[in-house]
C-alpha cells in the first residue's frame, strides 16, 4: 500500500484515542487496534515506514508504530 | 486487498454472491483492482458486474436452494432448507468442495451438517452447535457450549472480556472530503425499499414499478439556481469520477445536499464516490462526497449502451423461471 495511505490510517486512529488518554495509553489503544485489524503484510510495512523516518506521524502515531517496532525485534529474537 | 491487487503483491481472488464492481466507492479503482488480479473467480446466481471481470465463473446457488445456517447480527444460529434442487446442479458448498478436491486439498464432507461439526470441534464458541440441537431448539445464538448448552440470549452480564468497561470521551474524526466551489454541494448515497442493494435479486422483478431507475434528488433552490427542471438529464461530478442521472426535483432533501441509490449498474453512483473510510471499521464513506451538478443532454455513451443492453434482454428474463 502507499506509505502516505497507511500513515495517514495511524494518524485517523490516534485522533480518535489521543485526545483522552495520556500518549503512553493513546499509543497502545493504537498500536492494539492496529493489530488486531490490519494484515500482517500491512503492519510489517508501517513498520519499515517508521523505520525509514516518516515525517508525517502525529505524535502518538508515531509512538504507537515504535511499540510494534519493538515487538516485532523481539518476536525476531 | 485492492491496494495490494494494484501493488501486484496480491494475485488471486475467490467472490462468492458479492458484486463488489457495483456496490464498492470509487468504482474506476475497484475496476483496475480487478483486472489486475491474475485469477478472479466468481460464483453467483446472476452474470453480475464483478463477473463480467472473471477468469472463471461458477454457479451459485440460491438460498432456496441450498442447505445449511444462517447467523444474524443478535449472534442467532438458524437452519436454512432448500425447496428444490440447485438449478445450477450443485449447491455452493458442493462447488467449494470440488474447487478444494480440485486444488489438492480432498475434503470428504457429505451433508452441511458436517461443516457445522467441523466448526463445533475448533471453536470454543460454537462446541454446543449442531444441527441436532438446531433441530431441537429452532436457533441457538452463540456463544454455545458446556457453560452455555442453549445458547446465550445476552453476553457480557456481569463484565466484558476486558474487565470492567473502559469508559472515555473520544474525538470525533472528521472526514477529509471537502464542498468547494469547484464541488458545493454534497451527495448522499442510499437505498429505497423495493430495490436490495445492487438489485441483482430485485430489479429483475416487478419491484421495478416501484423503482425503475435510480435518481438524482436535488433541492428546488439548487435546481433552480441551475436551470434544471424534473426529469432533465443532470452530469455529477466529483473529485472521483463524473456519471450522468435524471433529476427528481424535492424538499425531501436539504439544500446543499443530493442523494441517489445505487441499485442499476448503469447509475454509476459508485464512479462518483470516494475512497474515503472511517478510523475504526475502513467502512467506505457512501454518505459524504463533495460534487457539482450541471444539466447536460444525454447520459455518458456507457451508460446508453448499458440501458440499450438491458433493454434488449429483458423479455428473456421475464420468461425464466428464475424469479421465484
Amino acid at each position: 500500500m502507499h506509505a502516505e495511505t497507511l500513515v495517514r490510517m495511524v494518524n485517523d486512529i490516534s485522533a480518535f484515542f489521543a485526545p483522552a488518554n495520556p500518549e503512553p495509553e493513546a499509543a497502545a489503544e493504537v498500536a492494539g487496534h492496529i493489530k488486531r485489524s490490519w494484515d500482517p503484510r500491512m503492519r510489517r510495512q508501517i513498520v519499515e515506514i517508521w523505520q525509514a523516518g516518516h515525517a508525517d506521524f502525529s505524535a502518538v502515531g508515531r509512538a504507537a508504530v515504535a511499540i510494534l517496532a519493538a515487538e516485532a525485534a523481539r518476536k525476531a529474537g | 486487498m485492492f491496494e495490494a491487487a494494484l501493488d501486484g503483491t496480491f494475485k488471486g481472488m475467490y467472490i462468492q454472491g458479492e458484486d463488489l464492481a457495483q456496490s464498492d466507492p470509487n468504482t474506476q479503482h475497484v475496476v483496475a483492482a480487478l483486472t489486475s488480479l491474475e485469477c478472479l473467480v466468481v460464483q453467483d446466481i446472476f452474470m453480475c458486474e464483478t463477473a463480467k471481470f472473471a477468469h472463471v465463473l461458477l454457479p451459485g446457488s440460491s438460498f432456496l436452494e441450498k442447505d445449511g445456517t444462517f447467523t444474524n447480527a443478535e449472534r442467532r444460529i438458524s437452519r436454512v432448507r432448500k425447496v428444490m434442487e440447485p438449478l445450477a446442479g450443485l449447491a455452493d458448498w458442493e462447488v467449494t468442495v470440488r474447487l478444494s478436491n480440485a486444488l489438492g486439498y480432498p475434503m470428504r464432507y457429505s451433508h452441511p451438517s458436517e461443516i457445522m461439526d467441523e466448526i463445533a470441534s475448533l471453536m470454543p464458541t460454537f462446541t454446543g452447535v449442531s444441527y441436532d440441537k438446531l433441530d431441537r431448539l429452532g436457533s441457538i445464538q452463540w456463544p454455545c457450549n458446556e457453560a452455555a448448552p442453549d445458547g446465550t440470549p445476552t453476553m457480557h452480564i456481569d463484565e466484558f472480556v476486558r474487565g470492567k468497561g473502559k469508559f472515555f470521551v473520544t474525538e470525533y474524526v472528521a472526514t477529509r472530503e471537502r464542498s468547494t466551489s469547484r464541488f458545493p454541494l454534497l451527495l448522499t448515497t442510499g437505498r429505497v425499499l423495493s430495490q436490495y442493494n445492487v438489485g441483482a435479486q430485485t430489479r429483475r422483478t416487478s419491484n421495478n414499478v416501484w423503482h425503475s431507475e435510480d435518481r438524482v434528488e436535488i433541492h428546488p433552490h439548487d435546481a433552480e439556481t441551475r436551470g434544471i427542471a424534473e426529469g432533465d438529464w443532470i452530469g455529477i461530478t466529483s473529485r472521483a469520477g463524473e456519471t450522468v442521472l435524471r433529476a427528481t426535483v424535492t424538499d425531501r432533501v436539504q439544500p446543499g445536499v443530493v442523494y441517489t441509490t445505487f441499485h442499476f449498474p448503469e447509475s454509476g453512483a459508485n464512479v462518483v464516490t470516494t475512497d474515503n473510510s472511517d478510523w475504526a471499521t475502513n467502512c467506505p464513506e457512501y454518505k459524504v462526497t463533495a460534487v457539482e451538478v450541471v444539466k447536460v443532454e444525454k447520459p455518458l455513451d456507457w451508460q446508453i449502451r448499458f440501458r440499450q443492453n438491458r433493454e434488449t434482454r429483458l423479455p428473456s428474463k421475464h420468461s425464466t423461471p428464475a424469479s421465484v
